[in-house]
Protein backbone atom coordinates (compact mmCIF):
# COMPACT_ATOMS: atom_id res chain seq x y z
CA UNK A 1 0.00 0.00 0.00
CA UNK A 2 1.24 3.59 -0.92
CA UNK A 3 1.93 5.49 2.33
CA UNK A 4 -0.02 8.34 2.78
CA UNK A 5 0.31 10.82 5.63
CA UNK A 6 -3.44 11.84 5.09
CA UNK A 7 -6.14 9.15 6.16
CA UNK A 8 -8.90 10.38 3.88
CA UNK A 9 -8.18 12.47 0.69
CA UNK A 10 -10.91 13.62 -1.24
CA UNK A 11 -10.32 15.56 -4.73
CA UNK A 12 -12.79 17.19 -7.04
CA UNK A 13 -15.47 14.57 -5.48
CA UNK A 14 -18.77 14.53 -7.67
CA UNK A 15 -21.51 12.90 -7.77
CA UNK A 16 -24.49 13.11 -10.00
CA UNK A 17 -27.80 10.80 -10.06
CA UNK A 18 -29.03 11.25 -13.43
CA UNK A 19 -29.81 15.35 -13.32
CA UNK A 20 -29.31 15.78 -9.47
CA UNK A 21 -26.03 16.83 -8.26
CA UNK A 22 -25.52 14.98 -5.15
CA UNK A 23 -22.18 16.10 -4.40
CA UNK A 24 -20.48 18.59 -6.61
CA UNK A 25 -16.55 18.59 -6.88
CA UNK A 26 -15.41 18.89 -2.98
CA UNK A 27 -12.28 18.48 -1.55
CA UNK A 28 -10.68 17.79 1.94
CA UNK A 29 -8.29 15.90 3.63
CA UNK A 30 -8.10 14.63 6.83
CA UNK A 31 -5.07 13.82 8.74
CA UNK A 32 -4.61 10.46 10.97
CA UNK A 33 -6.32 10.98 14.60
CA UNK A 34 -8.40 14.07 13.74
CA UNK A 35 -12.03 14.24 14.56
CA UNK A 36 -14.05 15.85 11.90
CA UNK A 37 -17.82 17.00 11.94
CA UNK A 38 -19.83 16.71 8.40
CA UNK A 39 -22.60 19.04 8.72
CA UNK A 40 -25.60 19.82 6.51
CA UNK A 41 -29.03 19.86 6.00
CA UNK A 42 -31.43 17.00 4.41
CA UNK A 43 -30.08 16.51 1.18
CA UNK A 44 -26.85 18.70 1.47
CA UNK A 45 -24.45 15.34 0.26
CA UNK A 46 -22.77 14.11 3.84
CA UNK A 47 -24.49 10.68 3.16
CA UNK A 48 -23.35 10.49 -0.37
CA UNK A 49 -19.75 11.45 0.75
CA UNK A 50 -19.46 9.07 3.54
CA UNK A 51 -20.73 6.40 0.94
CA UNK A 52 -18.22 7.11 -1.50
CA UNK A 53 -15.63 7.38 1.30
CA UNK A 54 -16.26 3.91 2.05
CA UNK A 55 -16.74 2.61 -1.59
CA UNK A 56 -20.38 2.19 -1.00
CA UNK A 57 -20.82 4.27 -3.85
CA UNK A 58 -18.49 5.11 -7.21
CA UNK A 59 -18.17 8.66 -7.96
CA UNK A 60 -19.16 10.61 -10.92
CA UNK A 61 -15.86 11.99 -11.05
CA UNK A 62 -12.95 13.52 -8.83
CA UNK A 63 -11.47 10.60 -6.24
CA UNK A 64 -11.17 9.26 -2.71
CA UNK A 65 -8.31 7.72 -1.16
CA UNK A 66 -8.52 6.25 2.03
CA UNK A 67 -4.92 4.98 3.63
CA UNK A 68 -3.37 5.87 0.34
CA UNK A 69 -5.90 3.33 -1.23
CA UNK A 70 -8.10 4.60 -4.08
CA UNK A 71 -11.78 3.82 -3.68
CA UNK A 72 -13.72 2.12 -4.70
CA UNK A 73 -11.39 0.54 -6.66
CA UNK A 74 -9.16 -0.81 -3.69
CA UNK A 75 -11.15 -1.12 -1.53
CA UNK A 76 -10.16 -4.37 -0.34
CA UNK A 77 -7.09 -3.39 0.70
CA UNK A 78 -8.44 -0.94 3.46
CA UNK A 79 -11.83 -2.29 4.38
CA UNK A 80 -10.52 -4.16 7.29
CA UNK A 81 -9.10 -1.17 8.91
CA UNK A 82 -12.32 1.01 8.78
CA UNK A 83 -15.71 0.43 10.07
CA UNK A 84 -19.30 2.46 9.93
CA UNK A 85 -22.30 3.23 12.40
CA UNK A 86 -25.49 4.37 11.18
CA UNK A 87 -29.11 4.09 12.64
CA UNK A 88 -29.87 3.54 9.66
CA UNK A 89 -28.17 0.30 9.36
CA UNK A 90 -29.21 -2.61 11.67
CA UNK A 91 -27.33 -5.94 13.14
CA UNK A 92 -29.35 -8.86 12.05
CA UNK A 93 -32.35 -9.01 15.32
CA UNK A 94 -32.59 -12.85 15.50
CA UNK A 95 -29.49 -13.00 16.24
CA UNK A 96 -28.00 -12.67 19.69
CA UNK A 97 -25.45 -9.64 20.51
CA UNK A 98 -22.73 -11.96 21.08
CA UNK A 99 -23.39 -13.75 17.19
CA UNK A 100 -23.71 -10.69 15.79
CA UNK A 101 -20.16 -9.59 17.27
CA UNK A 102 -18.71 -13.16 16.62
CA UNK A 103 -19.78 -12.94 12.98
CA UNK A 104 -18.53 -9.73 12.05
CA UNK A 105 -15.69 -9.99 14.30
CA UNK A 106 -15.10 -13.34 12.20
CA UNK A 107 -15.48 -11.23 8.87
CA UNK A 108 -13.10 -8.86 9.89
CA UNK A 109 -10.58 -11.28 10.95
CA UNK A 110 -10.07 -10.23 14.43
CA UNK A 111 -7.61 -11.76 16.60
CA UNK A 112 -8.76 -13.48 19.82
CA UNK A 113 -12.19 -12.69 19.29
CA UNK A 114 -13.68 -14.02 22.08
CA UNK A 115 -11.18 -11.82 24.72
CA UNK A 116 -12.47 -9.05 21.93
CA UNK A 117 -15.77 -9.25 22.72
CA UNK A 118 -15.28 -9.73 26.17
CA UNK A 119 -13.66 -6.55 26.42
CA UNK A 120 -16.00 -4.50 24.09
CA UNK A 121 -18.89 -6.07 25.89
CA UNK A 122 -17.67 -4.46 29.09
CA UNK A 123 -16.73 -0.94 27.42
CA UNK A 124 -20.38 -0.47 25.71
CA UNK A 125 -21.93 -1.93 28.86
CA UNK A 126 -23.47 -4.90 26.96
CA UNK A 127 -22.09 -8.17 29.14
CA UNK A 128 -25.31 -8.25 30.41
CA UNK A 129 -26.82 -8.27 27.37
CA UNK A 130 -25.11 -10.23 25.56
CA UNK A 131 -27.40 -13.54 24.97
CA UNK A 132 -30.57 -11.17 23.82
CA UNK A 133 -31.69 -11.09 20.53
CA UNK A 134 -30.42 -7.68 18.72
CA UNK A 135 -34.07 -7.40 17.77
CA UNK A 136 -35.40 -6.90 21.39
CA UNK A 137 -33.23 -4.38 22.85
CA UNK A 138 -34.07 -0.64 23.38
CA UNK A 139 -33.01 2.05 20.83
CA UNK A 140 -30.36 2.80 23.14
CA UNK A 141 -28.99 -0.89 23.63
CA UNK A 142 -29.01 -1.37 20.07
CA UNK A 143 -26.60 2.01 19.19
CA UNK A 144 -24.05 0.49 22.01
CA UNK A 145 -24.22 -2.73 20.26
CA UNK A 146 -23.48 -1.21 16.40
CA UNK A 147 -20.87 0.67 18.08
CA UNK A 148 -19.50 -1.82 19.23
CA UNK A 149 -19.48 -3.60 16.24
CA UNK A 150 -18.28 -0.78 14.81
CA UNK A 151 -15.33 -1.05 16.70
CA UNK A 152 -14.78 -4.37 17.15
CA UNK A 153 -11.72 -4.20 14.53
CA UNK A 154 -9.91 -1.51 16.08
CA UNK A 155 -10.72 0.46 12.75
CA UNK A 156 -8.25 3.16 12.06
CA UNK A 157 -10.91 5.02 10.08
CA UNK A 158 -14.21 5.07 11.57
CA UNK A 159 -17.41 6.56 9.74
CA UNK A 160 -20.23 7.56 11.79
CA UNK A 161 -23.58 8.84 10.27
CA UNK A 162 -25.55 10.68 13.53
CA UNK A 163 -24.32 7.96 15.94
CA UNK A 164 -26.53 9.12 18.58
CA UNK A 165 -29.89 9.95 16.33
CA UNK A 166 -32.77 8.84 18.35
CA UNK A 167 -31.07 8.60 21.41
CA UNK A 168 -32.38 10.42 24.78
CA UNK A 169 -29.52 13.02 25.91
CA UNK A 170 -27.90 11.07 29.12
CA UNK A 171 -27.03 7.86 26.71
CA UNK A 172 -25.97 9.95 23.90
CA UNK A 173 -23.77 11.96 26.39
CA UNK A 174 -22.09 8.25 27.22
CA UNK A 175 -21.63 7.35 23.55
CA UNK A 176 -19.74 10.64 22.91
CA UNK A 177 -17.87 9.64 25.88
CA UNK A 178 -16.92 6.09 24.47
CA UNK A 179 -16.05 7.52 21.14
CA UNK A 180 -13.97 10.39 22.53
CA UNK A 181 -12.27 7.74 24.36
CA UNK A 182 -11.53 5.31 22.01
CA UNK A 183 -10.32 8.33 19.21
CA UNK A 184 -7.94 8.89 21.85
CA UNK A 185 -6.62 5.47 23.02
CA UNK A 186 -6.32 4.43 19.13
CA UNK A 187 -5.66 7.98 17.05
CA UNK A 188 -8.20 6.72 15.03
CA UNK A 189 -9.59 9.43 12.10
CA UNK A 190 -13.27 9.94 12.72
CA UNK A 191 -15.56 11.84 10.28
CA UNK A 192 -19.17 12.37 11.63
CA UNK A 193 -21.98 13.20 10.06
CA UNK A 194 -24.52 15.05 12.32
CA UNK A 195 -27.40 16.99 12.97
CA UNK A 196 -26.02 17.66 16.55
CA UNK A 197 -24.74 20.50 17.05
CA UNK A 198 -23.34 19.90 20.69
CA UNK A 199 -22.23 16.58 19.31
CA UNK A 200 -20.19 18.40 17.08
CA UNK A 201 -18.75 21.27 19.23
CA UNK A 202 -18.11 19.15 21.93
CA UNK A 203 -16.19 15.94 19.62
CA UNK A 204 -14.86 17.47 16.80
CA UNK A 205 -11.60 19.53 16.04
CA UNK A 206 -12.74 20.54 12.79
CA UNK A 207 -16.07 21.13 10.85
CA UNK A 208 -16.87 20.57 6.96
CA UNK A 209 -19.76 22.21 5.98
CA UNK A 210 -22.12 21.11 2.95
CA UNK A 211 -24.76 22.32 1.07
CA UNK A 212 -26.66 21.52 -1.79
CA UNK A 213 -23.26 19.42 -2.63
CA UNK A 214 -20.77 21.66 -2.02
CA UNK A 215 -18.37 22.61 0.98
CA UNK A 216 -19.52 25.93 2.60
CA UNK A 217 -17.11 26.42 5.19
CA UNK A 218 -14.33 24.08 6.60
CA UNK A 219 -12.69 25.20 9.81
CA UNK A 220 -12.21 24.55 13.37
CA UNK A 221 -15.31 25.54 15.34
CA UNK A 222 -13.79 28.78 17.40
CA UNK A 223 -12.95 29.54 13.91
CA UNK A 224 -16.27 29.48 12.53
CA UNK A 225 -17.56 30.76 15.73
CA UNK A 226 -15.43 34.02 15.40
CA UNK A 227 -16.00 33.57 11.72
CA UNK A 228 -19.37 34.29 11.79
CA UNK A 229 -19.83 36.34 14.97
CA UNK A 230 -21.87 33.13 16.63
CA UNK A 231 -21.83 32.11 19.90
CA UNK A 232 -22.84 28.64 18.85
CA UNK A 233 -22.50 25.95 16.14
CA UNK A 234 -26.07 26.00 15.94
CA UNK A 235 -26.63 29.75 14.66
CA UNK A 236 -23.42 28.99 12.00
CA UNK A 237 -25.20 26.22 10.85
CA UNK A 238 -28.70 28.53 10.39
CA UNK A 239 -26.66 31.21 8.65
CA UNK A 240 -24.73 28.48 6.54
CA UNK A 241 -28.22 26.82 5.76
CA UNK A 242 -30.57 30.22 5.19
CA UNK A 243 -27.78 31.96 3.36
CA UNK A 244 -26.75 34.86 5.80
CA UNK A 245 -23.19 33.71 4.89
CA UNK A 246 -23.34 34.94 1.83
CA UNK A 247 -25.53 38.23 2.74
CA UNK A 248 -22.62 38.96 5.34
CA UNK A 249 -20.18 38.42 2.86
CA UNK A 250 -21.92 40.68 0.12
CA UNK A 251 -22.77 43.74 3.19
CA UNK A 252 -18.93 43.56 3.79
CA UNK B 1 -3.58 -1.48 16.26
CA UNK B 2 -6.52 -2.99 13.61
CA UNK B 3 -6.76 -7.00 12.46
CA UNK B 4 -4.49 -8.06 10.23
CA UNK B 5 -4.87 -7.26 6.56
CA UNK B 6 -5.43 -9.76 3.75
CA UNK B 7 -3.85 -9.56 1.04
CA UNK B 8 -6.01 -8.05 -2.11
CA UNK B 9 -7.58 -11.23 -4.04
CA UNK B 10 -7.14 -13.06 -1.31
CA UNK B 11 -10.36 -15.30 -0.32
CA UNK B 12 -11.23 -16.27 3.52
CA UNK B 13 -12.42 -19.24 4.38
CA UNK B 14 -12.77 -17.39 7.87
CA UNK B 15 -15.67 -14.85 6.38
CA UNK B 16 -17.67 -17.74 4.45
CA UNK B 17 -17.70 -19.76 7.81
CA UNK B 18 -18.49 -16.16 8.99
CA UNK B 19 -21.57 -15.69 6.80
CA UNK B 20 -22.79 -19.26 7.28
CA UNK B 21 -22.55 -19.25 10.80
CA UNK B 22 -24.73 -16.11 10.65
CA UNK B 23 -27.21 -17.91 8.30
CA UNK B 24 -26.99 -20.97 10.99
CA UNK B 25 -27.87 -18.87 13.90
CA UNK B 26 -31.12 -17.64 12.02
CA UNK B 27 -32.10 -20.56 10.39
CA UNK B 28 -31.32 -22.42 14.38
CA UNK B 29 -33.56 -19.49 15.90
CA UNK B 30 -36.69 -19.32 13.69
CA UNK B 31 -38.76 -22.66 13.95
CA UNK B 32 -40.80 -21.40 11.19
CA UNK B 33 -38.15 -20.91 9.11
CA UNK B 34 -37.35 -24.79 9.49
CA UNK B 35 -40.59 -25.89 9.16
CA UNK B 36 -40.92 -23.84 5.77
CA UNK B 37 -38.18 -26.32 4.41
CA UNK B 38 -39.28 -29.34 4.98
CA UNK B 39 -43.20 -28.27 4.57
CA UNK B 40 -43.78 -27.59 0.86
CA UNK B 41 -41.61 -30.19 -0.46
CA UNK B 42 -43.56 -32.55 1.63
CA UNK B 43 -47.17 -31.30 0.49
CA UNK B 44 -45.41 -31.17 -3.05
CA UNK B 45 -44.44 -35.23 -2.84
CA UNK B 46 -47.68 -36.30 -1.11
CA UNK B 47 -50.06 -34.73 -3.52
CA UNK B 48 -48.00 -36.31 -7.09
CA UNK B 49 -47.60 -39.47 -5.15
CA UNK B 50 -51.06 -40.23 -4.11
CA UNK B 51 -51.86 -38.49 -7.95
CA UNK B 52 -49.51 -41.39 -9.77
CA UNK B 53 -50.77 -43.94 -7.38
CA UNK B 54 -54.34 -43.23 -8.63
CA UNK B 55 -53.07 -43.01 -12.64
CA UNK B 56 -50.74 -45.98 -12.46
CA UNK B 57 -53.47 -48.06 -11.04
CA UNK B 58 -55.41 -47.30 -14.65
CA UNK B 59 -53.24 -46.33 -17.20
CA UNK B 60 -50.28 -49.15 -18.51
CA UNK B 61 -48.14 -46.71 -19.71
CA UNK B 62 -47.88 -45.41 -16.33
CA UNK B 63 -47.92 -48.63 -14.62
CA UNK B 64 -44.42 -49.01 -16.15
CA UNK B 65 -43.21 -45.68 -15.97
CA UNK B 66 -42.58 -46.18 -12.23
CA UNK B 67 -41.96 -43.40 -10.40
CA UNK B 68 -41.63 -40.77 -12.54
CA UNK B 69 -43.91 -38.35 -10.96
CA UNK B 70 -42.46 -38.67 -7.80
CA UNK B 71 -39.03 -38.55 -9.03
CA UNK B 72 -39.92 -35.43 -11.13
CA UNK B 73 -41.42 -34.08 -7.95
CA UNK B 74 -38.47 -34.44 -6.24
CA UNK B 75 -35.91 -33.70 -8.90
CA UNK B 76 -38.09 -30.46 -8.84
CA UNK B 77 -37.47 -29.59 -5.55
CA UNK B 78 -33.98 -29.47 -5.85
CA UNK B 79 -33.97 -26.88 -8.39
CA UNK B 80 -36.72 -24.73 -7.03
CA UNK B 81 -35.42 -25.23 -3.50
CA UNK B 82 -31.61 -24.61 -4.44
CA UNK B 83 -32.55 -21.30 -6.10
CA UNK B 84 -34.95 -20.71 -2.81
CA UNK B 85 -32.29 -21.13 -0.08
CA UNK B 86 -29.93 -19.41 -2.27
CA UNK B 87 -32.44 -16.24 -2.41
CA UNK B 88 -33.67 -16.44 1.15
CA UNK B 89 -30.20 -16.75 2.79
CA UNK B 90 -30.10 -13.53 0.34
CA UNK B 91 -32.55 -11.42 0.82
CA UNK B 92 -32.63 -11.68 4.83
CA UNK B 93 -29.67 -9.36 4.76
CA UNK B 94 -31.89 -7.11 3.10
CA UNK B 95 -34.90 -7.59 5.39
CA UNK B 96 -32.75 -7.14 8.36
CA UNK B 97 -31.55 -4.09 6.60
CA UNK B 98 -27.71 -5.25 7.29
CA UNK B 99 -26.52 -5.34 3.68
CA UNK B 100 -25.15 -2.07 4.09
CA UNK B 101 -22.91 -3.69 7.59
CA UNK B 102 -21.62 -6.43 4.63
CA UNK B 103 -21.07 -3.90 2.03
CA UNK B 104 -18.43 -1.76 3.59
CA UNK B 105 -16.72 -4.57 5.60
CA UNK B 106 -14.14 -6.75 3.83
CA UNK B 107 -16.68 -9.50 2.65
CA UNK B 108 -15.81 -10.00 -0.57
CA UNK B 109 -19.15 -10.33 -3.32
CA UNK B 110 -17.56 -13.99 -4.08
CA UNK B 111 -17.20 -15.15 -0.65
CA UNK B 112 -20.69 -13.59 0.02
CA UNK B 113 -21.89 -15.60 -2.59
CA UNK B 114 -20.06 -18.79 -1.42
CA UNK B 115 -21.79 -18.97 2.04
CA UNK B 116 -24.94 -18.49 0.16
CA UNK B 117 -24.43 -21.61 -2.17
CA UNK B 118 -23.26 -23.31 1.52
CA UNK B 119 -26.50 -22.34 2.60
CA UNK B 120 -28.40 -23.62 0.21
CA UNK B 121 -27.30 -26.81 0.30
CA UNK B 122 -27.99 -26.88 3.97
CA UNK B 123 -31.46 -25.72 3.74
CA UNK B 124 -32.16 -28.07 0.52
CA UNK B 125 -31.09 -31.17 2.77
CA UNK B 126 -32.98 -29.91 5.99
CA UNK B 127 -36.03 -30.08 3.80
CA UNK B 128 -34.78 -32.73 1.46
CA UNK B 129 -33.56 -35.59 3.61
CA UNK B 130 -36.79 -35.55 5.58
CA UNK B 131 -38.86 -36.08 2.61
CA UNK B 132 -37.40 -38.37 0.64
CA UNK B 133 -37.24 -40.81 3.10
CA UNK B 134 -41.01 -39.84 3.45
CA UNK B 135 -41.36 -41.02 -0.41
CA UNK B 136 -39.25 -44.31 0.68
CA UNK B 137 -41.98 -44.73 3.12
CA UNK B 138 -44.85 -43.93 1.33
CA UNK B 139 -44.80 -44.64 -2.32
CA UNK B 140 -41.37 -47.32 -1.75
CA UNK B 141 -39.98 -44.86 -3.90
CA UNK B 142 -35.93 -44.52 -3.15
CA UNK B 143 -34.28 -41.48 -4.69
CA UNK B 144 -30.94 -42.39 -3.07
CA UNK B 145 -31.58 -45.68 -5.23
CA UNK B 146 -30.60 -43.39 -8.52
CA UNK B 147 -27.04 -44.30 -7.31
CA UNK B 148 -24.50 -41.84 -9.22
CA UNK B 149 -27.27 -41.23 -11.60
CA UNK B 150 -28.30 -39.19 -8.68
CA UNK B 151 -25.07 -37.25 -7.92
CA UNK B 152 -25.07 -36.08 -11.81
CA UNK B 153 -28.81 -35.22 -11.44
CA UNK B 154 -28.03 -33.03 -8.19
CA UNK B 155 -25.09 -31.53 -9.60
CA UNK B 156 -26.64 -30.16 -12.44
CA UNK B 157 -29.75 -28.83 -11.05
CA UNK B 158 -27.88 -27.27 -8.25
CA UNK B 159 -25.75 -25.66 -10.21
CA UNK B 160 -28.65 -24.15 -12.41
CA UNK B 161 -30.45 -23.40 -9.15
CA UNK B 162 -27.65 -21.34 -8.19
CA UNK B 163 -27.12 -19.46 -11.02
CA UNK B 164 -30.60 -17.89 -10.98
CA UNK B 165 -30.15 -17.10 -7.18
CA UNK B 166 -26.79 -15.22 -8.42
CA UNK B 167 -29.02 -13.35 -10.99
CA UNK B 168 -31.93 -12.76 -8.99
CA UNK B 169 -29.48 -11.33 -6.18
CA UNK B 170 -27.70 -8.88 -8.65
CA UNK B 171 -31.05 -7.57 -9.86
CA UNK B 172 -32.18 -6.74 -6.58
CA UNK B 173 -28.78 -4.82 -5.19
CA UNK B 174 -29.79 -3.34 -8.73
CA UNK B 175 -33.45 -2.79 -8.49
CA UNK B 176 -34.19 -2.85 -4.96
CA UNK B 177 -37.01 -5.00 -2.68
CA UNK B 178 -39.21 -4.33 -5.36
CA UNK B 179 -37.07 -7.22 -7.39
CA UNK B 180 -37.92 -9.34 -4.36
CA UNK B 181 -40.84 -11.42 -6.13
CA UNK B 182 -38.35 -12.40 -8.99
CA UNK B 183 -36.97 -14.52 -6.39
CA UNK B 184 -39.88 -16.66 -5.71
CA UNK B 185 -41.35 -16.34 -9.58
CA UNK B 186 -38.17 -16.88 -11.40
CA UNK B 187 -37.80 -20.25 -11.22
CA UNK B 188 -41.80 -21.00 -12.75
CA UNK B 189 -40.84 -19.93 -15.95
CA UNK B 190 -38.40 -22.78 -16.08
CA UNK B 191 -41.44 -25.13 -14.94
CA UNK B 192 -43.55 -25.56 -17.71
CA UNK B 193 -39.72 -25.01 -20.26
CA UNK B 194 -37.88 -27.46 -18.50
CA UNK B 195 -40.14 -30.50 -19.18
CA UNK B 196 -40.51 -31.80 -15.86
CA UNK B 197 -43.37 -33.94 -15.98
CA UNK B 198 -43.31 -34.87 -19.85
CA UNK B 199 -41.14 -35.23 -22.53
CA UNK B 200 -40.02 -32.51 -24.50
CA UNK B 201 -41.59 -34.15 -27.38
CA UNK B 202 -44.93 -32.91 -26.16
CA UNK B 203 -43.73 -29.18 -26.79
CA UNK B 204 -44.70 -27.68 -29.89
CA UNK B 205 -41.93 -27.92 -32.33
CA UNK B 206 -40.84 -24.14 -31.69
CA UNK B 207 -40.43 -24.11 -28.10
CA UNK B 208 -37.93 -27.78 -28.15
CA UNK B 209 -34.90 -25.85 -29.08
CA UNK B 210 -35.36 -23.16 -25.87
CA UNK B 211 -36.28 -26.21 -23.80
CA UNK B 212 -33.22 -27.87 -24.82
CA UNK B 213 -31.30 -24.45 -24.07
CA UNK B 214 -32.52 -25.10 -20.49
CA UNK B 215 -29.94 -27.78 -18.16
CA UNK B 216 -32.57 -28.96 -16.17
CA UNK B 217 -34.55 -29.98 -19.17
CA UNK B 218 -31.62 -32.84 -19.87
CA UNK B 219 -31.73 -34.28 -16.26
CA UNK B 220 -35.38 -34.49 -16.53
CA UNK B 221 -35.31 -36.51 -19.74
CA UNK B 222 -32.32 -38.52 -18.36
CA UNK B 223 -34.17 -38.96 -15.14
CA UNK B 224 -37.44 -40.38 -17.65
CA UNK B 225 -34.48 -42.59 -19.76
CA UNK B 226 -33.15 -44.10 -16.04
CA UNK B 227 -36.81 -44.70 -14.74
CA UNK B 228 -38.51 -45.93 -17.87
CA UNK B 229 -35.84 -47.14 -20.07
CA UNK B 230 -33.72 -48.25 -17.35
CA UNK B 231 -30.69 -46.54 -19.36
CA UNK B 232 -28.44 -43.88 -17.72
CA UNK B 233 -27.78 -41.30 -20.15
CA UNK B 234 -24.57 -40.05 -19.68
CA UNK B 235 -24.19 -37.71 -22.75
CA UNK B 236 -27.48 -35.79 -21.85
CA UNK B 237 -25.69 -35.15 -18.43
CA UNK B 238 -22.19 -33.67 -19.80
CA UNK B 239 -24.34 -31.76 -21.96
CA UNK B 240 -26.00 -30.06 -19.08
CA UNK B 241 -22.63 -29.68 -17.84
CA UNK B 242 -21.26 -27.37 -20.27
CA UNK B 243 -24.65 -25.81 -20.83
CA UNK B 244 -24.28 -25.03 -16.43
CA UNK B 245 -20.72 -23.99 -16.92
CA UNK B 246 -22.09 -21.58 -19.59
CA UNK B 247 -24.80 -20.51 -17.70
CA UNK B 248 -23.21 -19.55 -14.01
CA UNK B 249 -20.58 -18.26 -15.93
CA UNK B 250 -22.49 -15.34 -17.88
CA UNK B 251 -24.70 -15.04 -14.24
CA UNK B 252 -21.79 -14.88 -12.25
CA UNK B 253 -20.85 -11.55 -15.14
CA UNK B 254 -24.51 -10.46 -14.80
CA UNK B 255 -23.86 -10.40 -11.11
CA UNK B 256 -20.97 -8.58 -11.05
CA UNK B 257 -22.10 -5.76 -13.90
CA UNK B 258 -25.45 -5.83 -11.75
CA UNK B 259 -23.13 -4.74 -8.19
CA UNK B 260 -21.21 -1.88 -10.11
CA UNK B 261 -24.43 -0.78 -11.62
CA UNK B 262 -26.01 -0.58 -8.00
CA UNK B 263 -22.38 1.34 -6.99
CA UNK B 264 -23.15 3.76 -9.53
CA UNK B 265 -27.05 4.79 -8.58
CA UNK B 266 -26.47 4.27 -5.08
CA UNK B 267 -29.10 1.33 -4.98
CA UNK B 268 -26.15 0.14 -1.90
CA UNK B 269 -27.30 2.60 0.20
CA UNK B 270 -30.88 2.23 0.00
CA UNK B 271 -32.22 -1.41 0.49
CA UNK B 272 -35.83 -0.81 0.94
CA UNK B 273 -38.05 -0.89 -2.13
Amino acid sequence: MANSPLAIEVQHLTKVYKTTRAVDGIDFALAPGSITGLLGGNGAGKTTTIAMIMGLVTPTAGSVRVLGADMPRQRYRVLHRMNFESPYVDMPMRLTVRQNLKVFGMIYAVPDLTERIKEIAAQFDLVDLLDRPAGKLSSGQKTRVSLAKALINRPDILLLDEPTASLDPDTADWVRGRLEDYRLDHSATVLLASHNMVEVERLCDRVIIMKRGRIEDDAPPAVLLERYGRHTLEEVFLDVARGRAHLQEAAQ
Amino acid sequence: MSARASSAGELSARRIGAMVLRYWYLLRSSWPRMLELIYWPAVQMFMWGFLQLYISSNAGFFARAGATFIGAVLLWDILFRGQLGFSVSFLEEMWARNMGNLMISPLRPVEFIAALMIMSLIRLAIGMVPVSLLAIAFFGFNLYGLGLALAAFFVNLILTSWSVGIVVSGLVLRNGMGAESLAWTFMFVLLPLTCVYYPVSVLPAFMQPIAWALPPTYVFEGMRALLIDHTFRLDLMLEALALNVVLFTAMALAFVALLASARRNGSLMQTGE
